[in-house]
């Protein structure tokens, strides 16, 4: 897991534009460093706690920047994992703070500010006194150089030309190690610890698992409910009517044949109630055709015209699918209730182990979160890993990705057929 | 009429040779699962064949595969397929090799004897019988620019009847409306979704389930 993180080769403006950023983030992690020690002290004094939420949060803000700065940088993920603050309360909101690990953590990091910045500012150094030499050589009437001497003579500007042209080389030289030295050493003080990896996995696994039972849960109630107040009621209806039917069936056949045609009418209607429900738990064309057909079904009846491409090797577990499924099922309801757009695509493929859904519409973007069903989507994908990613500027269009970690069974799909 | 039943329920299997039997169909096989259907389909060649869409061994979509795969070594075979549930996808299938005499109703109709009955001799006489489940999605116009949005509601009627694929006269008699106005009707939801006309009502009934299908290659 910890390899140590090599910097990539990168173009030199590119190793340049890095530099910037880091000495960027660390002026401010600098600036933020009186900041917190001043929070602290105040915290002696019980007013201090407001601070410490803010500048916290600044600092988290700012140590996950870096970590994202980094991760470009070595194309090795560095993913935080702090303790959620929770929403309210300023004890609570300070006490999280204070207790999660990754904060000291982030604080020694902050620490180590004069220290980076000696690294990073190293060969801008270089570069600017090569500079400043290389112009002091080149002008007519030249100032004295470091307070020291003037250079007059062409040996001694040819002299200080050398100087400048050797710093220079060395800047060049120098960049790709200082960088490379940086970048472990932030790595090592901004990767959280192992304990820390594992104790925020198993908060994961224990929230996603508590929200999966709760789910299911209400799935069941809502299943044994629709059944007991439809179907089930129905069918006693229906059983009453067939006996009265039988009693009068020899003195009041009229009456008898309308009790009949009630009978069928309920049955009827229990059919239609049974086959929504069944829809509704696991639809009967993902058994027969898997994703790949459900999916095109679902285009075929849709309001919106909409493109579906899949490129599948073979099929998802049978949890994925019907996961999958009706994550599409709601994303394209969403997109017909809320985007206001004329068309939405669907792709599906499969690649470094996940399952990968893009669901794009054209409509008028916004889409957020909290504000409708998506929330119940990533949490039921939440419980297979699965992450679910939104891009929705104002203006559209809206793009959605779900990843969900899966393997695919080697069995053959159908062939693709075309779109709605 | 001779008639191959393939269904995998006995409660249901009997039931529905005692239908038939009662209506002059005589039962030449009763298969309960996907391959048998298939081999009866190509022995038998019966008159229409009604078909269970979901059959063992695979309890998927067995039934249909069944029947189109027969259907691609006897063009034509009538085939009626029944199923607990409707799709669009489906009949999109049954449909497109052009060649009609396919049905595709919910078992729910089955409750309907007189109906069903005139389905499957409509479907063993080369016309086709859509459930209006079916229908009703694929009449749900998109946008307003959709030519379906444009046809009043009596040519939607219309539209829908004849898309489950009952001829003129069955038309006027369940509107309770004359021929001659279900022709003009007809006319004109021809020209407004600028389909070509046809005097030949299952050839009528293709070009109206295949535009609606989306899968219309008429000239626009």
């Amino acid at each position: 897991m910890t390899t140590t993180p090599h910097t990539t080769r990168h173009p030199p403006h590119t190793t340049l534009a890095y530099l910037i950023l880091l000495l960027t983030q660390h002026i401010a992690a600098f600036l933020l460093l009186p900041l917190i020690i001043a929070s602290a002290l105040l915290t002696l004094l019980w007013i201090g706690l407001p601070f410490i939420i803010l500048t916290g949060t600044l600092l988290r803000t700012l140590a996950t920047s870096q970590r994202r700065t980094l991760t470009h940088l070595t194309h090795q993920p560095l993913t935080p994992t702090y303790h959620p603050l929770p929403p309210t309360g300023i004890n609570r909101r300070a006490s999280t703070l204070l207790t999660d690990p990754a904060t000291w953590k982030d604080l020694l990091w902050l620490t180590s500010a004069p220290l980076n910045l000696l690294i990073l500012a190293l060969p801008p150094t270089l570069a600017t006194h090569a500079l400043y030499q290389a112009t002091t050589a080149l002008t007519p009437n030249p100032h004295h150089i470091y307070d020291l001497t003037t250079p007059h003579t062409l040996p001694t500007r040819l002299l200080l030309l050398t100087l400048a042209t050797t710093l220079l080389y060395l800047t060049y030289r120098l960049t790709p190690p200082t960088l490379t030295l940086y970048t472990r050493l932030n790595h090592l003080l901004l990767i959280p610890t192992a304990k820390t990896r594992l104790t925020a996995r198993v908060q994961h696994l224990a929230t996603s698992r508590a929200n999966t039972i709760d789910t299911q849960a209400a799935e069941i109630r809502r299943i044994e409910r629709d059944l007991h107040d439809g179907a089930q009621a129905r069918l006693v209806a229906l059983g009453m009517n067939l006996g009265m039917a039988e009693q009068i069936i020899t003195h009041d056949p009229h009456t008898a044949r309308t009790m009949l045609t009630e009978a069928r009418e309920t049955t009827r209607q229990a059919l239609t109630e049974l086959r929504d429900l069944v829809r509704g738990i696991h639809p009967p064309v993902l058994v027969e055709r898997g994703l790949h057909g459900a999916v095109h079904a679902l285009a075929l009846t849709h309001q919106l015209p909409i493109t579906v491409t899949i490129d599948l090797d073979g099929r998802p577990t049978d949890p994925v699918e019907s996961a999958a499924y009706f994550a599409i099922a709601e994303l394209l309801t969403n997109t017909a209730k809320h985007a206001d757009a004329t068309h939405a695509w669907v792709h599906i493929n499969h690649g470094r182990n996940r399952l990968v859904i893009t669901v794009t519409d054209n409509g008028h973007g916004g889409a957020t979160t909290p504000a409708n069903g998506l929330t119940g989507i990533a949490r039921r994908i939440d419980a297979f890993d699965g992450t679910m990613n939104i891009t929705s500027p104002p203006g559209g269009p809206t793009i959605i990705t779900l990843e969900i970690p899966c393997a695919l069974s080697s069995q053959k799909t159908w062939p693709s057929s075309k779109t709605a | 009429m001779r008639v191959v039943i393939a269904e995998d329920l006995a409660l249901l299997k009997d039931g529905l040779i005692r239908l038939l039997q009662a209506h002059d169909c005589t039962v030449v096989a009763a298969v309960d699962n996907g391959p048998d259907l298939h081999t009866a389909l190509l022995h038998h060649h019966p008159d229409v064949a009604v078909v269970d869409v979901r059959l063992p061994p695979t309890f998927t979509d067995e039934g249909l595969q069944a029947a189109i795969a027969a259907r691609t070594q006897i063009p034509g075979l009538p085939i009626l397929v029944l199923s607990q549930h409707v799709e669009p996808l489906y009949a999109r299938e049954l449909l497109s090799d052009d060649a009609g005499a396919v049905g595709y109703l919910l078992k729910d109709r089955l409750f309907d004897i007189g109906q069903f009955i005139e389905s499957v001799r409509r479907v063993a006489a080369g016309g086709t019988a859509m459930d209006p489940a079916v229908i009703s999605q694929l009449l749900a116009p998109q946008d307003q620019s959709d030519p379906l949005a444009q046809l009043t509601p009596r040519e939607r009627e219309v539209l829908a009847e004849m898309a489950e694929g009952r001829s003129n006269t069955a038309i006027a008699q369940r509107l309770y409306i004359t021929d001659k106005a279900v022709s003009k009707h007809i006319n004109n939801i021809f020209t407004k979704l600028d389909l070509a006309p046809s005097t030949d009502d299952s050839r009528r009934v293709l070009a109206v389930l295949a535009y609606l299908n989306g899968t219309d290659n008429t000239p626009t």
